[in-house]
């Protein structure tokens, strides 16, 4: 066992960061089932942005792990995702604005997230404030 | 896919979802009534995948990917269930706002199930 931590209360895992933990599983599982459905049934149709869609929903699986997951490694890991997901997203939105050919199929983050109610846009921004906020105290 | 039922389906998520997310925002820890919802909720769903599993056999098919159509089925109904296993465990207010989150995700997924039963071919 390890020891109990003092700053329990200010964890990246308490109070409202539980509810974004909650949004990131609800959103890794949309993301992974629409994944699936689009490289199974249809993967030739859009390579490009079914590969994007793919590699969206590892990250939104690794984020989730990496928020719930204690210790200064998984802080890093968390950060890193949950930026990669923002630059993605602002990414796929202007490229799915500018070369609809290639990025206009729905996937996660097409046209800034608007298929899952900007949510895609919303949540790295709150993710990246919150870690901010619930720094990793004394490692792991 | 029965579109009253749907419908229902769909109206009972809506409720569920906004009271327990007023009810956790006002502080309320996971209680029987919220509880109760993702219940029906959960409940509902396996209802729905038992006519969605009968509806071929009798003439009432998809116009869109059934395939498609059971991942969100399949989907939403760990959604409901999961977040209630959460609120047994973490009795804070916070997961009567998770209760809430997934009944409303169960909400969406449900309309989107219907586009693809009803609309997505037609």
């Amino acid at each position: 066992m390890s020891t109990p931590t003092p700053t329990a209360v200010k964890s990246r895992r308490s109070g409202a960061g539980r509810i974004l933990i909650a949004v990131y599983l609800v959103l890794a599982l949309a993301a992974l089932g629409r994944s699936f459905y689009q490289l199974v049934a249809k993967f030739d149709q859009a390579p490009v942005a079914y590969t994007l869609s793919a590699v969206a929903a590892v990250v939104y699986i690794l984020a989730t792990i990496a928020l719930i997951a204690p210790g200064a490694t998984w802080y890093r890991v968390a950060r890193v995702t949950i930026w990669f997901e923002l630059i993605g997203v602002l990414t796929v939105g202007v490229l799915s604005l500018i070369v609809p050919s290639m990025f206009a199929h729905p996937s996660v983050w097409s046209y800034f997230g608007l298929g899952y109610l900007l949510i895609p846009l919303a949540l790295p921004i709150w993710g990246l404030l919150w870690l901010r906020t619930h720094p990793e105290h004394g490692g792991a | 896919m029965i579109d009253w039922f749907t419908a229902l389906q769909i109206g009972v998520a809506v409720t569920g979802g906004i009271l327990a997310i007023v009810l956790g925002a006002l502080g309320r820890r996971p209680s029987d009534l919220t509880m109760a919802f993702a219940g029906v909720v959960a409940l509902l769903l396996i209802v729905q995948l038992a006519v969605t599993i009968a509806g071929p056999l009798t003439g009432n098919t998809p116009t869109g990917s059934l395939f498609e159509f059971y991942i969100y089925l399949i989907s939403a109904i760990f959604l409901p269930i999961g977040a209630g296993f959460w609120a047994l465990i973490d009795r804070s207010r916070w997961s009567t706002i998770i209760l809430g989150v997934a009944q409303l995700a169960v909400a969406v997924m449900l309309y989107r199930m219907g586009q693809i039963w009803f609309i997505q071919g037609a």
